[in-house]
């Protein structure tokens, strides 16, 4: 817990930046555009409706697909950017809801009287109409906070530091108390933010001076803080070298030894972004967003390559990854020495009763049968081929978490899962692992990948990495793995002990 | 719809514009600052050419009574009051000058000026609308039905504060009404309004011994028929 609250002021404020700045360009644009609307009614139905779309795109998508976007259009595709695009997006619709609504419904007597005494069109938005229309507008405003500082734990995925760093890693890693320091931080924040815009506005309804004055200058102190923090952020990060890891613990202990690796070999500072989406980090990797990750050859192979069944041949298999990776710009430094494949496990009793020992087996007795996946499987190239060999047809089938199949095999919910086979939570849940017979589910080597700039200015720390080869094997990763997600040892120490044990094997 | 209407206020007048509902009084009233464009036809302001003027410069010389009074709520009395000085560019002191005569003269106390809109009766907010189209000193004060949603005592009121207000400053007034009695009761002349044409513009009295047609004479018919049971009320021969 000590070492997740160390976390806590920088990822604190890196969320306050990222919410604030969005929350602002936001404003500035819903805003005159909400005003712009209430006068012209098929602007006013364009832009609600725009926003509206923007909404029903669940955010985490929102923000996901950002990284795509501007990896077309030759924008740094993942950090802050993408983040900071979508949340801006994400808190239009409030605004301009409210601002349209407050102008369009405004008394009509008072606004005769306005121009009946003379004010000008903006005399009479600024004196009359907007004063009337504030409670509203604020309202707006008040909630588009709320939801941007709740949108902005979605920004870990697409690689910019949140609060959501504690959610995603706590729920990979099963310690709910960093998922509740995340949640607890997040909504204290909204919440804080939403007092403040509320203070504000009764400091200029009541016209308390005073009221008004401390909230503006809680706004202006906030703003300077986020923007200070931002700037020497990002002059630190731009000379860092920085590990991805995508969003389950083998990885985060696998970056974390990267990462205690290059910093070993090199001056430069280093960071590591956790919690990447899955096809978020390759692509992170290629446009220099990260610089070195592992990733698993099936994963290459199927995904990235679009590839059918691999050939039997490991050595050919690897040596396409390599030419395939080499037109990315990508290096492969090491082959870790281990598997981490898709399995498909059962709970050992029940694959006793019904003398399944292996995928051809299973499929047999599948139409009986419900299976649990992680949310991609189903759509991955390994199930099209596990389908098409065996001819697998479950009775029931259900995509859910990775770090919640574990549970929901071994607790009967569903039959089957795709578990990953160095997860420790096989043995620990007594489960067994179906025998792929027919070899439909591709070779998944852990491989450590560089980027191009790294190999060219850090040929010494890339030979660091380089020096990992074959350096853990499959048993060894199991007891990692099973050290954070049952023993709830804190990654950072787990991939410390590792590192300093390698070394020490190596002298 | 105003059709074919050529009329002129006179200096330190009242004219009352009279007429059924859709008459074309209100219009014709906001045609003169123009809260209404005129599609054709020309207003001058003494002398002057009204539509050479951009509209919100033209309006802060005309004060303007509303019927549904449009007091600005996030503003207090004073404030409101001050709205035109203001736009004017007066400076503070002048403007709070300005503030405590009007409250004086629209018959408020001083401690007024502070309160909020919502905590006025009906009578009280439209004496303070009737203290913020005086506060420039408008060479021309146009009331739009001012009275029309006052129960009759603080109807009754206002219309002989309007009166003494109006002689005393020697105000050019211009008001609307489809209420007869008042007309004839205020106006130095009145200006009878139907389907947008003017039917007759004379005196009150003129209007009464001479209506120009029967539809005058329709307009007259409630007033004159009180005041002849007022009359038989007061000989006491009512009942007779």
């Amino acid at each position: 817990m000590r070492e997740q609250l160390a976390l806590l002021p920088r990822l604190l404020t890196a969320h306050l930046g990222l919410s604030l700045f969005a929350l602002f360009v936001g404003v500035s644009i819903s805003l005159p555009l909400g005003a712009l609307a209430a006068r012209r009614p098929w602007l006013a139905q364009l832009a609600q409706g725009a926003a509206a779309l923007i909404q029903t795109v669940p955010s985490l998508a929102l923000l996901a697909l950002m990284v795509p976007l501007l990896g077309v259009l030759g924008l740094p595709s993942i950090g802050f950017l993408p983040a900071f695009l979508a949340l801006v997006l994400y808190s239009l619709l409030p605004v301009l809801a409210n601002t349209i609504s407050a102008l369009t419904t405004l008394p009509a007597e008072v606004m005769e009287a306005a121009r009946g005494v003379g004010m000008n069109d903006w005399q009479q938005l600024t004196r009359v109409a907007v004063p009337l229309a504030l409670p509203v507008i604020v309202a707006g405003i008040r909630t588009a906070a709320v939801w941007t500082v709740g949108a902005a734990t979605l920004a870990t995925p697409v690689g910019a530091d949140s609060l959501g760093n504690f959610i995603f890693s706590g729920l990979q890693t099963r310690n709910p108390a960093a998922v509740l320091l995340g949640c607890l931080a997040a909504a204290t924040l909204a919440l804080s933010l939403d007092g403040l815009g509320k203070l504000l506005l009764s400091g200029l309804q009541r016209r308390k001076p005073r009221r008004t004055a401390f909230a503006l200058t809680a706004f202006a102190a906030l703003y300077a803080y986020a923007g200070v923090a931002l700037v020497s952020g990002r002059q630190a990060d731009a000379d860092a070298i920085v590990v991805g890891a995508k969003t389950f613990t083998e990885q985060y202990i696998l970056a974390d030894l990267l990462a205690d690796r290059l910093s070993r070999a090199s001056h430069r500072p280093v960071r590591v972004r956790s919690s990447l989406g899955s096809t978020v980090a390759f692509d992170a990797l290629k446009t220099g967003g990260i610089d070195a990750y592992v990733e698993y050859s099936g994963t290459i192979w199927a995904t990235l390559m679009q590839r059918g069944t691999a050939p039997a041949d490991g050595r050919q298999m690897l040596d396409e990854i390599r030419a395939y990776l080499a037109a990315q710009g990508v290096s492969l430094v090491a082959e870790l020495g281990f598997e981490n494949s898709y399995a498909l496990a059962m709970r050992r009793a029940q694959a006793e009763q019904l003398r399944l020992r292996s995928i051809g087996d299973l499929a047999r007795a599948a139409s009986q049968l419900s299976m649990g996946a992680d949310y991609e499987f189903f759509a991955r190239a390994e199930w099209t081929a596990l389908e098409r060999t065996y001819g697998l047809e479950f009775r029931e089938r259900r995509s859910m978490d990775p770090s919640l199949m574990y549970q929901a095999v071994a607790g009967g919910a569903v039959d089957v899962i795709s578990a990953f086979s160095t997860d420790g939570r096989i043995a620990a849940e007594d489960l067994v692992v179906l025998e792929d017979e027919r070899g439909a589910i591709p070779p998944y080597a852990a491989l450590v990948l560089v980027g191009r700039e790294l190999v060219a200015r850090e040929p010494a720390a890339v030979a660091a990495l380089a020096a990992l080869s074959h350096a853990l094997d499959a048993e060894q990763m199991r007891r990692l793995n099973l050290a954070v997600d049952l023993e709830h040892r804190p990654v950072t120490a787990v991939a410390h002990e590792l590192s300093e044990r390698l070394l020490g094997q190596v002298r | 719809m105003v059709d074919g209407l050529s009329f002129d206020v006179r200096d330190a007048e009242l004219l009352a514009v009279v007429g059924e509902s859709g008459s074309g009084k209100t219009t014709a009233l906001k045609m003169l600052n123009r809260l209404i464009e005129p599609s054709a036809g020309r207003v001058y302001l003494d002398g002057r050419d009204a539509g050479e003027l951009p509209a919100h410069l033209l309006r802060r010389q005309i004060g303007y009574v509303f019927q549904r009074v449009g007091l600005f709520p996030h503003l207090t009395v004073a404030e409101n009051i001050a709205v035109t000085p203001r736009l004017l560019g007066w400076g503070k002191q002048r403007i709070a000058e300005r503030v405590g005569e009007l409250l004086e003269l629209v018959e408020l106390e001083p401690d007024f000026a502070h309160r909020f809109p919502d905590s006025l009766s009906g009578g009280q907010a439209q004496r303070v609308g009737l203290a913020r189209a005086l506060a420039a000193s408008p060479p021309l004060l146009l009331l739009d039905e001012p009275f029309g949603a006052l129960d009759p005592l603080t109807r009754d009121h206002l219309q002989q504060s309007l009166d003494r207000l109006r002689r005393k400053l020697g105000l050019t007034v211009m008001l609307v009404t489809h209420d007869a009695s008042e007309a004839l009761l205020l106006a130095d002349r009145i200006l009878v309004l139907r389907q947008g044409r003017l039917i007759q513009l004379d005196t009150p009295s003129a209007l009464l011994s001479a209506p120009a047609s029967d539809y005058v004479d329709r307009l007259l018919a409630a007033p004159r028929r009180q005041a002849q049971i007022f009359d038989q009320l007061a000989s006491g021969s009512a009942r007779a």
